[in-house]
C-alpha cells in the first residue's frame, strides 16, 4: 500500500465516511477512551508542560544535528554487525528489502505495525517477489484478512471497525464462530498467528525510536508481537523514517514516556524491545543477520524548510484523536495512511499537493491538535501554511475564491468603503433576507443557507447608534 | 478609564445588538468607550484561507486605527487573538513588527478586561434561567481565556448554569471552512447542537459572535427552542 489510498476525489470520499455510521460510532468513541485516557495520563504525569517542551527540544535537536546522529548510528549498528542503507526513494527501500529476502530464498515474512513500510508500498513488492507477508500486528492483522484494507489510523489501524464488524471479517475469511469478545478474537488471532512466527524466514519491523549511541532500535507495542518478529526469524529488516531517531538511552526514555501516555494513556505500553544489531555469542535468541533501512522519500526536503517542525512527530496520534473533523470523516476520507491533523500536514509535503491538496483546508484551525501534540508542533499553523502555499506560491486556488478574497481584502483595507458597505448593506441584501435572517443566500454563502440561517445586516447601523445613544450607559 | 471599542465586522454589520450590550456594560462599570471609524475587519478570513500577503494592507489599518488607544476591548475571543497574531504576520517588517507589537499588548477579550483589567466579576446583572456556555477554540486555545467568562456567568443573578459535554470540540464554523467543506461543518454544529440539547438549557451563551452565528443559525433553521446569547447581552441583563 502505497501512501495514497482509496479512489475518487475527497468530497466522495468525505461523502462515504459521513455515511458510514457504524465507523462513526466506532470514530468517536474511541476518540472519547482515548483522549480522557490521555488527559489523567498526562494529569498523573504531573508538570506535563514541562514534558512537553522536553520532548519538542530533544525532538529539534535531533533534527538540527540529524546529519552527525544518523553518522553515528549507522557507525554502530555496522560495529555489531548489521547492515545500513540508506534510501532516498520508497522504491528503492523496497528494492533493498526485496533483494535481502530474495538472497535468503524467503518464503515467509512475519511483520510488526509500521507506517512507513506502507508508505513505501513494501508489502506488495515483497508479495510481487512471491512472498507471503503476515502482519501480525491485531489491528493491522484484521486489515490484512479483510481484503488487505488500509489502516485509518496511525496508532490502531482498524479503529474504524467495531468488534462486530471484526467478528465478521473472521468468520467470512475464516469460518470463525466464535463471540465479538475481544478476548475470544484476539485469542483466534493469536493462535492463527503462533505457527507463523515460527515458520517465518524473515522479520520484518518499523522502528519508534533508534539510538545513535548504540545503534539500538527501539519498538514499543502493547501485544508483544514486535518482541517474537524480532526474536525468532534468523534475518531482522528494521525499517525507519530517516528522522526517527534520539541521541541516547536517556531522551528515548522521555520520548516513550511522552508517547505511550499520549498514545493510549498508558504510563507504559506492555512491551518496550530494543534490539542492539545480530545476535552476538551468548544471546539466547534476536537475528543471525540485521538490517536497518534508512528511509528518506521526501524528508530531506522538508528539512531547513518552514515545514520542519513536522519531523518532530513521534506518531502518537494525539492529534488525530482530538481531532473533530477526523472525528466525522474518518481516516479512509484523507486519501493518505497518514490521516488526521498529522496526515493533512504530511501527506501533502511527502506526496505533493496534487493528490493531497483538499488536506489542509480540511481543519477548522481549531487547534486542538497542536494543544494535543506531545512534542509540540505548531500543528495548525503549519495546516495554514500549506494553504498560503496552495494561495501564493501554487497558485492553485480557485478563481472564484481568488476573486472574494481580493475584493473582501481591498473593502477591509479602505475604512470609508467599508463603512459605506456597514451602511448599504441592508439595501444590498434585501432580495435575500426573510425578516431578520437570509435563508437562501447567493454565491458562497449558498453552502452556509443550505444547512443554517445567517444573519440579516443590522437594521439600525451599530456606528449611527453608538454616534446618537444617550451618554453615560443605559442604566 | 478609556477603553476604545475594537467592535469586529460581524457586530458592525449583522450583530449590532452584540455592540450594543459590549458598550452598555462597559459604560455602567466606569470606562469611557471610544469607537474609532477607521476600523474595519482583523483580516482572518482571507489569512486563513492562505491570502497572507493579500490581508497585510487591511492589517496595517487597522495597526493605524488603534493607534492611539489605551486598552482595545473586543467581543470576540477569535478577533482579539488575532491582533496578537499580527507580531507574528509582521516578524520579517521592521517598520511594522513594533507596531503590531503594540497593538497586540493593550488588546483584550471583553470578559477578560472585566475580570483582569477592571477586576469585576459582578457586573450587577440579571438573567432568569438555565444556561449552557460555549468555550470557543480561538478564545480558550489560542488567547488563552478560559475562566473570565465562566467568573462573569457565575455571578449574574437568577442563572442556573449547565456544562456543555465536550465543550472543548470545535463547533464547525472555522471561517470558510463553513463554506469550503460544508458538508463536515455540518455535521459538526449537529453534534454542537445535539450536546446544547442534551443540557435542557434555555439559553446557549458563547463570548465570539462567529460560532454563535454557526450554532445559532443551526438552531433556529431546526427551529429549536434554545435563545443564542452573547455573554455582552448576558451581563447586559437586568
Ligand atoms: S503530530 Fe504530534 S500529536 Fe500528532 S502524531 Fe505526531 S507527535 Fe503525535
Amino acid at each position: 500500500m502505497a501512501m495514497k489510498i482509496g479512489t475518487g476525489e475527497f468530497n466522495d470520499r468525505v461523502g462515504t465516511g459521513i455515511k458510514d455510521s457504524f465507523m462513526r460510532g466506532a470514530v468517536s468513541s474511541a476518540q472519547e477512551r482515548f483522549q480522557s485516557r490521555r488527559l489523567s495520563a498526562a494529569e498523573e504525569l504531573g508538570n506535563w508542560e514541562d514534558w512537553r517542551s522536553h520532548g519538542e527540544e530533544i525532538r529539534q535537536h535531533v533534527l538540527e544535528n540529524l546529519d552527525y546522529y544518523l553518522y553515528q548510528l549507522s557507525e554502530n549498528v555496522s560495529k555489531r554487525g548489521g547492515h545500513v542503507f540508506f534510501a532516498q526513494t520508497a522504491e528503492e527501500a523496497s528494492e533493498y528489502i526485496k533483494n535481502v529476502v530474495e538472497k535468503k530464498e524467503a518464503k515467509k515474512i512475519v511483520k510488526s505495525k509500521s507506517m512507513v513500510t506502507e508508505e513505501i508500498n513494501l508489502n506488495a513488492a515483497l508479495e510481487e517477489a512471491g512472498c507471503d507477508v503476515i502482519e501480525t500486528d491485531l489491528g493491522e492483522y484484521i486489515l490484512q484478512v479483510d481484503d488487505h484494507e488500509p489502516p485509518s489510523h496511525i496508532v490502531v489501524p482498524a479503529l474504524h471497525k467495531n468488534r462486530q464488524q471484526i467478528r465478521d471479517v473472521f468468520k467470512e475469511k475464516h469460518g470463525y464462530d466464535k463471540s465479538d469478545e475481544p478476548e475470544e478474537l484476539a485469542l483466534h488471532a493469536r493462535e492463527k498467528l503462533r505457527q507463523e512466527y515460527l515458520n517465518a524466514d524473515v522479520g520484518i519491523t518499523g522502528c519508534n525510536f533508534a539510538i545513535a549511541e548504540t545503534g539500538s532500535v527501539t519498538l514499543v507495542t502493547n501485544e508483544g508481537n514486535a518482541d517474537l518478529v524480532m526474536a525468532l526469524p534468523k534475518t531482522q529488516i528494521t525499517v525507519m523514517g530517516m528522522e526517527r531517531l534520539v541521541p541516547t538511552f536517556e531522551e528515548m526514555e522521555v520520548l516513550v514516556s511522552l508517547l505511550t501516555r499520549s498514545a493510549v494513556g498508558q504510563k507504559l505500553t506492555s512491551y518496550i524491545t530494543t534490539v542492539t544489531g545480530p545476535k552476538e555469542e551468548g544471546d539466547v535468541d534476536g537475528p543471525e543477520e540485521f538490517h536497518l533501512v534508512v528511509v528518506d522519500n521526501g524528508r530531506s526536503g522538508i528539512l531547513g524548510g518552514e515545514f520542519q517542525s513536522v519531523l518532530q512527530c513521534i506518531r502518537c496520534a494525539a492529534c488525530v484523536n482530538a481531532c473533530p473533523v477526523y472525528r466525522h470523516v474518518g481516516g479512509h476520507s484523507y486519501g493518505s495512511i497518514y490521516s488526521g491533523p498529522i496526515g493533512a500536514v504530511l501527506s501533502p509535503l511527502l506526496g505533493g499537493y496534487d493528490d493531497f491538496k483538499e488536506l489542509p483546508y480540511a481543519s477548522t484551525l481549531c487547534g486542538a491538535c497542536t494543544e494535543a501534540c506531545p512534542v509540540k508542533i505548531p500543528l495548525h499553523e503549519l495546516l495554514h501554511k500549506h494553504r498560503q502555499v496552495i494561495v501564493e506560491k501554487e497558485g492553485r486556488a480557485p478563481v472564484s475564491e481568488k476573486l472574494l478574497m481580493k475584493a473582501y481584502a481591498f473593502g477591509a483595507s479602505s475604512p470609508s468603503l467599508f463603512k459605506f458597505a456597514t451602511k448599504i448593506a441592508p439595501t444590498v441584501t434585501s432580495p435575500f433576507t426573510d425578516g431578520d435572517k437570509i435563508t437562501k443566500g447567493p454565491g458562497p454563502l449558498k453552502a452556509w443557507t443550505n444547512i443554517r440561517d445567517f444573519p440579516a445586516p443590522n437594521k439600525e447601523n451599530f456606528r449611527d447608534w453608538f454616534k446618537n445613544r444617550p451618554k453615560g450607559g443605559a442604566n | 478609564m478609556k477603553v476604545t471599542l475594537f467592535a469586529t465586522c460581524m457586530v458592525d454589520l449583522f450583530q449590532g445588538n452584540v455592540g450594543k450590550a459590549t458598550v452598555e456594560v462597559l459604560e455602567r462599570l466606569g470606562c469611557e468607550i471610544d469607537f474609532p471609524e477607521a476600523q474595519t475587519c482583523c483580516g482572518q478570513p482571507a489569512y486563513n484561507s492562505g491570502y497572507v500577503e493579500e490581508t497585510k494592507a487591511a492589517m496595517k489599518k487597522m495597526i493605524q486605527a488603534f493607534e492611539h488607544a489605551e486598552y482595545i476591548v473586543c467581543p470576540s475571543g477569535s478577533c482579539a487573538y488575532f491582533f496578537k497574531e499580527y507580531p507574528h504576520v509582521f516578524k520579517d517588517d521592521p517598520v511594522w513588527k513594533p507596531k503590531a507589537q503594540a497593538l497586540a499588548d493593550k488588546t483584550y477579550e471583553f470578559t477578560q478586561f472585566i475580570v483582569e483589567v477592571l477586576k469585576v466579576k459582578d457586573v450587577g446583572a440579571r438573567l432568569n434561567g438555565k444556561a449552557t456556555y460555549h468555550t470557543s477554540c480561538h478564545m480558550t486555545r489560542l488567547l488563552g481565556v478560559k475562566e473570565p467568562p465562566m467568573e462573569l456567568l457565575k455571578h449574574v443573578k437568577g442563572l442556573e448554569f449547565t456544562e456543555l459535554p465536550n465543550k472543548e470540540q470545535c463547533c464547525g464554523f472555522g471561517g470558510t471552512f463553513a463554506v469550503k467543506m460544508p458538508d463536515i461543518s455540518e455535521q459538526m454544529v449537529d453534534e454542537k447542537v445535539e450536546h446544547v440539547e442534551e443540557t435542557g438549557a434555555e439559553y446557549l451563551v458563547g463570548a465570539d459572535a462567529a460560532c454563535l452565528m454557526n450554532i445559532g443559525g443551526r438552531i433556529n433553521r431546526e427551529g429549536k427552542n434554545i435563545k443564542v446569547m452573547h455573554i455582552a447581552e448576558v451581563l447586559n441583563s437586568r
